[in-house]
């Protein structure tokens, strides 16, 4: 209770004390320890839901089971990550004249706020809350890409706006169609929206109705996960955003999406006796993992490569939670971890690489470890680990996936392959010049942060060596939940 | 009478209302006009939430009504007013496709919305249940304003106005929302709207104008 309310009251109250000080110096310092203290909050929420079970608190608003545990835990950890890795880096953006104080002001506030959205979304029992925190989520980072003013980021904010509200809508609408469904069972009033309570209702209800809002609900949180043919935010936002704001919804907003679109398709399986749900994420996963893989070879904006990348790895994620079943949710949950701790950890290289170069394009970009070792490699293993080479953990859980598919969605199993070799390809021939050969990298005013990138690389390594039983478990029983 | 209580009738038209409003919001040329449009379909709202408040004693819907009426009525359009007399956008409303084309699209959408509530309505227990094919009407009706349009406000009404389809979807078929809910969405709905008059701000002091074919750099394979 006291760790649940530490989890979400921390972000809010650092959100107003960073809105206060504003403009001081220190204000970085006091994000990170907000963030930190959050993350602790998380860890002591995961303690103990671990040994006691599943919690459900505050007139049963607050629900926190396995499944959202792990991915709160997650959030609080690249939430602080992502803070350690922003102080220098939004330090050398300011020295160089990119952003003002009351920029800062303006992003540090927002960063508290878009965790806490983010955190109130995977604990809230409301469906409908969910959707508002979702909602919320895009408001708060739809003026941080815009942050540095310039004509492509006010564009690509503008289409994360709009693409994402229509999208959201749609949503509501699924919705909506829930709790039209829910209260015929349930009554009206505040349970016909808990997802606890439709969780042990959903035998009764309405098929045809429930199916409808699937496809509102999977369109709506589509849009914010980024699965094709919704994802032309995406790739926007994430190149025209600063590169914190990249590595936060990456790691975390598609994550979060992605966890709304289970949680409706658990209530539509009880409720509709086919695969429909399945074979629609399925589906839609599967032509996500395609197209990213193929449009990667053309991309010349190396944060546009990762976004691509994010969506490509949020299909295959998609993919998973289609098939169903113990060990493919339990891959699924293994990559949607090791995804969002390698994606943020290239983009913190990134980030750093693209400020001692001065440029984003691909080209521009060479020869990153004559001059900083660290960050050359960190970029090398980073993009080796999200393509799946072993003993990286994106490999155990891609393995994992595959096997499934070969197992139960045999002709799906040539389009994944052709499009990881296609991705991989892609990848690897774009990064090699990058990291290695003649330098046009200059020296940073701040020593860059690499001790995020390593960190976030090791758990993978370790993710993908030996996943410590507690957490094994753990996954089992979200996996079990999912079903 | 054919059995139908007086207040099911007065929603009925309440409906209506709403279908017009969106049909001549689609057709309306002028921005200004727009907003009236977008504060009457408001009104159209608020009325038919509390008739079915009064007519099926849900007390809680009132709550919903008076936050429609602050909210739709009154602050967006008096926010959309002054960003209209700040940035001094008064143009006429240029369209992608002409009006009579988006009229004809509009009737086939309301044609599909009616097929597609036809399964949802027989299972409806409530007295408005006939108005949810009208409801998604609305929602594709803001949808197609959105695509038609090349300027950032009347782009805003529409999805303004998309909300404003939802939130009788919800009141017609269920009842209304759990308030906190319904509390939430509106808190949303303010929210974006301020961050959407900065954000008008700014792209006007980028490109001396709320065209938004200036917003048509960022290519797919760029």
């Amino acid at each position: 209770m006291i760790e649940l309310v530490g989890v979400l009251a921390i972000p809010v109250i650092g959100a107003v004390v960073l809105a206060v000080l504003g403009a001081r110096s220190h204000a970085p310092a006091v994000n990170v320890v907000a963030s930190g203290l959050t993350f602790v909050a998380a860890m002591a929420l995961t303690v103990r839901v671990i040994a006691e079970g599943p919690i459900l608190v505050l007139d049963r608003q607050f629900f926190v089971d396995p499944f959202n545990v792990f991915l709160v835990a997650l959030t609080a950890f690249v939430g602080f990550t992502t803070a350690i890795f922003s102080r220098p880096y939004m330090r050398i953006e300011e020295e160089r004249g990119k952003l003002t104080r009351p920029k800062l002001r303006l992003y540090h506030s927002m960063y508290q706020l878009f965790l806490f959205t983010m955190l109130l979304a995977l604990l809230t029992n409301n469906m409908g809350i969910l959707w508002v925190a979702m909602e919320a989520a895009t408001l708060t980072t739809v003026l941080l890409v815009s942050l540095y003013r310039t004509p492509a980021s006010l564009e690509a904010a503008w289409k994360y706006f709009i693409l994402c509200g229509v999208g959201i809508a749609q949503a509501l609408f699924g919705t909506i169609l829930l709790y039209f469904a829910a209260e015929r069972v349930l009554g009206a009033g505040g349970g016909a929206l808990l997802w606890t309570e439709l969780n042990a209702v959903k035998a009764q209800l309405e098929p045809t109705v429930l199916s409808l809002a699937f496809v509102f609900l999977l369109v709506g949180y589509g849009t914010k996960t980024g699965l094709v043919p919704l994802h032309n935010w995406l790739p926007d936002a994430h190149a025209e955003g600063p590169t914190p704001v990249s590595a936060v919804l990456s790691g975390l907003l598609l994550n979060v999406a992605l966890y709304a679109v289970v949680r409706s398709k658990v209530l539509v399986e009880g409720a509709v006796h086919t695969s429909f749900a399945r074979e629609l994420m399925m589906g839609f996963g599967l032509l996500s993992v395609v197209i990213a893989a193929f449009l990667l070879s053309r991309q010349k904006d190396l944060k546009r490569l990762f976004a691509y990348s994010s969506i490509e790895h949020m299909g295959i994620v998609t993919f998973a939670f289609g098939m169903g079943g113990p060990i493919a949710n339990f891959a699924g949950l293994l990559h949607m971890t090791v995804h969002s701790l390698t994606k943020s950890a290239i983009f913190y290289a990134v980030g750093h690489a693209t400020q001692k170069t001065e440029t984003q394009l691909i080209e521009g970009i060479r020869g990153l470890v004559t001059r900083s070792p660290m960050m050359g490699w960190g970029l090398m293993l980073g993009t080796l680990a999200i393509l799946g080479l072993p003993p990286f953990g994106v490999f155990a859980s891609e393995f994992l996936i595959l096997i499934t598919a070969m197992r139960e969605q045999p002709w799906a199993t040539p389009f994944l392959l052709t499009a990881l070799g296609v991705a991989f390809a892609a990848v690897v021939s774009r990064v090699q010049p990058m990291v290695f050969g003649e330098t046009t990298a200059k020296r940073l005013p701040h020593r860059p942060a690499m001790i995020p990138v390593y960190a976030h690389l090791a758990i993978v390594l370790m993710l993908g060596l030996w996943i410590p039983p507690y957490l094994a478990d753990w996954y089992r029983q979200a996996a079990r939940l999912i079903g | 009478m054919s059995g139908v209580p007086f207040y099911a009738q007065i929603i009925n038209l309440m409906a209506a209302l709403l279908l017009l409003l969106a049909f001549a919001m689609l057709a309306q040329r002028r921005v200004l006009s727009l907003i009236d449009l977008f504060a009457l379909q408001g009104l159209a709202l608020a009325i038919s939430t509390a008739v079915v408040a009064w007519g099926t004693h849900q007390p809680h819907l009132y709550g919903s009504t008076a936050l429609t009426l602050l909210l739709k009525v009154i602050v967006l359009p008096w926010i959309l007013h002054r960003l209209i007399r700040r940035l001094d956008v008064r143009w006429d409303v240029e369209g992608l496709i002409n009006i009579p084309i988006t009229m004809l699209i509009g009737i086939v959408l309301v044609v599909f919305s009616f097929n597609l509530a036809v399964p949802i309505s027989q299972l409806a227990s409530t007295v408005t249940r006939s108005t949810l094919g009208i409801a998604m009407a609305c929602v594709m009706l803001s949808f197609l304003m959105m695509i038609t349009r090349r300027k950032a406000i009347p782009q805003v009404i529409g999805f303004l106005s998309m909300e404003n389809g939802l939130f009788f979807a919800a009141t017609s078929a269920t009842y209304g929302m759990p308030m906190v809910v319904e509390l939430g969405i509106a808190l949303d709905v303010l929210v974006g709207m301020l961050i959407l008059g900065v954000f008008f701000f700014q792209i006007r002091e980028q490109f001396d104008s709320l065209d938004l074919k200036h917003l048509e750099k960022l290519k797919e394979h760029q």
